[in-house]
């Protein structure tokens, strides 16, 4: 009797000392520390992608699971693949064009003397700044089917109009123009603070070797760059696919549904068609383009950190 | 162990009240009918949500109940997203506006009310076929036609214009304060009207786009043809010669609009009128009233009228609200009571005043109130608007396909699309082909 008291004082005490121990880890500490962000997460990401899922594979009328039907239905739909075409013509152009134009730019602004370089700076990323939803707008103005200033000043210079919004060619463009007017501000400044970074006896040593400009942009800017502009554009291309507001306002997908992306033709099916399930497969066929790109960078990424 | 009897006066007694507390009586008591909340689309038109305010608080202040009122921008799709948020949460108002189609995509969580239709259809007269395939669906009501946000979007032409390029006397056809003298206005001289209006440098601005005007417009010259996409039993009907005629008849009448208007939304038609640059749209009296604010000159130069007639009758657009109550809602006795009230002919005049007639009640003894006799300049403009005279049939794009089958080809705006892809030169079956093959699509359940 006294020895089983024992050694169930003794379980109880190792047991205590277990949790105590377990308690006192540096992990377990972090991980009640992470807990509130993890439950924010949970709640705030995992929560609806969950419910994006579960709501992707019910019936139209969301009243019976239907298992991948909605997807294999989208597989078989001429639109479905023209949205696909198109949200990545837009994505891929776009964050082509804004890396280029930001890469430039940057070089610009950094050869600015440091004394006026923060009024440039400024200037150059008030595209960036403005809510998207509004310069957009102003675009949708300067697009206007029937009262374009652009169209007024080429009428005025004997070039004919241009119908930004009303062909496929045009609007997809037109698209593409707005996105990379509001996305190159973002890669010029993290351009900007990669060149800053680089150090100036890279330059110097090239210099007294006779580097010419292209090789010192390819054999030490590029090289010394190529982890931030991997970052920054997958971070682009994880937004720019995800787009809504800037096709939804200019085109809202016209015409004949050529610049429909993923999110406005969710939109447009989910929401405004009513059919959300359907809706909702479209938007996740996102999730694996982006986590095939994501991989592919953010692997880049670490073997070249590793060979650090 | 205790036993009780259930004799028959008890079963009547506890039959009553199981009636009582299941019929749940709205009692007229010092705020016995509790709490109301009402969703309601925000009005275009300035000042239009007074009238439907001020008739609330009336039956609120009068019947002890604490109504809440919401009013919800159309801007931006947010009623229809609220609509939808509160559908998936079954939470949220308890009266909510719904535009065209939401009554039917939504009408397994809304309560019947043919209970206050029937007496209200008795009292304000039969509605529209349309209002009926929209709101009545499976055979109950599922939602009250709402005055605030109806509209039929018929033609409002240029007087000056079409009297100048095309012959035609607007006010002669469609006389102020009498029956339609327009037999000869038919979708031939309306052809002919739309090329000497673009010959005179001043074209129909007719859009083409993908949003509601330039769809309604579509529907209206489909249905002057005959020409449906899917019948009411759901048979796919888009091979068909009515459907062949309608996309040749609007590849001719594409030849005299604006180049653009594949790529119109529903400001674009506006714009076109309200600058001088158009001679005739399809809108209800919105583009005529902002005219009357901004350019007067124009204003009076227009007159609202009806659409041409086609081989199978004379159709203009219509376009219903509906007021839907939650069956989820908590107080569906109130929420009947008061859309009751909203309905009588004393409410429904003063939203369709406050509107400036934009407005238009579903109820035919209600199409012919002074407000459209009325308004001006120039007077009497808005006279044919509400279709007083029964001239035209009322009708929607897409009916009479079942409705979840309808409401995608109206959204994915498949007939503007038709006529687009024909008219950049996509032969008539190819076009026909893939019509086809996206309303096969919709049969999705």
């Amino acid at each position: 009797m006294v020895d089983s008291a024992i050694r169930v004082g003794t379980a109880n005490g190792a047991a205590r000392g277990g949790l105590h121990r377990l308690m006192r880890r540096k992990s377990t500490i972090a991980f009640f520390m992470a807990l509130p962000l993890i439950a924010l997460l949970a709640a705030l990401v995992a929560y609806p992608a969950g419910y994006a899922v579960y709501l992707a594979m019910l019936s139209k009328s969301m009243e019976r699971f239907v298992g991948f039907g909605n997807f294999t239905f989208l597989f078989g739909r001429d639109t479905f693949w023209q949205v696909v075409y198109q949200s990545c013509l837009f994505a891929i152009t776009a964050v082509v064009f804004k890396a280029i134009i930001g890469f430039v730019v940057a070089h610009f602004v950094h050869n600015i003397p440091a004394k006026g370089q923060r009024k440039w700076r400024g200037m150059l990323l008030v595209p960036w700044v403005i809510p998207p939803a509004m310069s957009t707008l102003a675009w949708l103005w300067l697009f206007d089917p029937s009262y374009s200033a652009f169209n007024w000043v080429f009428d005025h210079i004997g070039i004919g109009r241009v119908p930004w919004l009303g062909e496929a060619a045009w609007a997809r463009f037109s698209v593409i123009l707005v996105n990379v007017w509001i996305g190159a501000p973002f890669f010029m400044i993290m351009y900007l603070a990669a060149l800053k970074s680089v150090p100036d006896q890279l330059y110097e040593a090239a210099a007294i070797d006779g580097a010419s400009w292209w090789q010192r942009i390819w054999y030490i800017t590029l090289p010394m760059m190529r982890n931030i502009i991997a970052i920054t554009a997958l971070f682009s291309l994880i937004v720019t696919f995800a787009n809504f507001d800037i096709v939804r306002v200019l085109t809202a997908g016209g015409p004949l549904d050529y610049t429909h992306i993923f999110g406005t033709w969710a939109f447009r099916v989910g929401i405004e068609g009513g059919d959300i399930p359907l809706g909702a497969a479209v938007s996740l066929f996102m999730v694996p383009i982006l986590a095939v790109a994501a991989i592919f960078i953010l692997r880049d990424i670490t073997r070249r950190g590793s060979e650090v | 162990m205790q036993k009780s009897k259930f004799t028959r006066r008890r079963f009547m007694a506890t039959t009553a009240a199981a009636s009582a507390v299941v019929a749940a009586p709205f009692v007229r008591t010092a705020n016995a009918a509790g709490k109301l909340s009402v969703g309601l689309w925000d009005h275009w038109v300035p000042g239009a949500n007074a009238a439907t305010k001020t008739a609330i608080e009336e039956w609120a202040a009068k019947e002890k109940v604490d109504v809440s009122i919401d009013f919800i921008t159309s801007q931006g799709n947010k009623i229809l997203l609220t609509i939808a948020a509160e559908e998936q949460a079954r939470s949220g108002h308890d009266i909510m506006a719904m535009a065209t189609w939401q009554p039917a995509e939504r009408a397994r969580n809304l309560e019947p009310v043919d209970d206050i239709m029937a007496p209200l259809i008795k009292q304000n007269g039969p509605v529209n076929a349309t209002v009926e395939y929209l709101g009545k669906i499976g055979g109950k009501w599922v939602a009250v036609p709402a005055t605030v946000g109806s509209q039929l979007k018929g033609p409002c032409s240029r007087i000056d214009y079409l009297k100048q390029f095309a012959g035609i006397d607007l006010k002669a056809m469609y006389p102020a304060g009498s029956a339609p003298k327009a037999d000869g206005w038919t979708t031939d001289s309306f052809l002919k009207a739309a090329e000497a209006c673009h010959k005179g440098g001043h074209p129909f601005g007719i859009g083409l786009g993908t949003t509601s005007d330039s769809v309604d417009s579509a529907g209206a010259f489909f249905h002057a043809f005959g020409a449906m996409l899917v019948d009411a039993k759901g048979n796919i009907t888009v091979k068909t010669d009515p459907v062949r005629q309608a996309l040749d008849y609007y590849k001719r009448l594409m030849a005299f609009l604006p180049p653009d208007v594949p790529s119109w939304d529903d400001a674009s038609n506006n714009k076109w009128l309200v600058s001088g640059r158009g001679s005739m749209i399809m809108n209800p009296p919105s583009a005529w009233a902002v005219a009357k604010r901004d350019a007067p000159q124009i204003a009076e130069q227009l007159w609202t009228h009806g659409f041409p007639a086609g081989p199978k009758g004379r159709h203009g657009p219509f376009l219903p609200y509906f007021w839907g109550i939650w069956s989820f809602g908590k107080n569906k006795p109130a929420a009947k009571a008061l859309l009751t009230h909203l309905s009588q002919p004393k409410a429904i005049e003063s939203m369709v005043v406050a509107s400036q007639g934009y407005d238009i009640p579903a109820y035919a003894n209600l199409t012919t109130l002074k407000v459209w006799a009325e308004e001006g300049p120039p007077k009497g403009t808005l006279y044919h608007y509400p279709n007083p005279h029964n001239h035209q049939i009322l009708s929607i794009a897409a009916a009479p396909a079942p409705h979840k089958i309808a409401v995608q080809i109206y959204t994915q705006a498949i007939q503007t699309k038709m006529a687009v892809r024909h008219f950049q030169g996509e032969p008539m079956e190819k076009t026909l082909d893939w019509a086809a093959k996206e309303v096969e699509g919709f049969m999705r359940t």
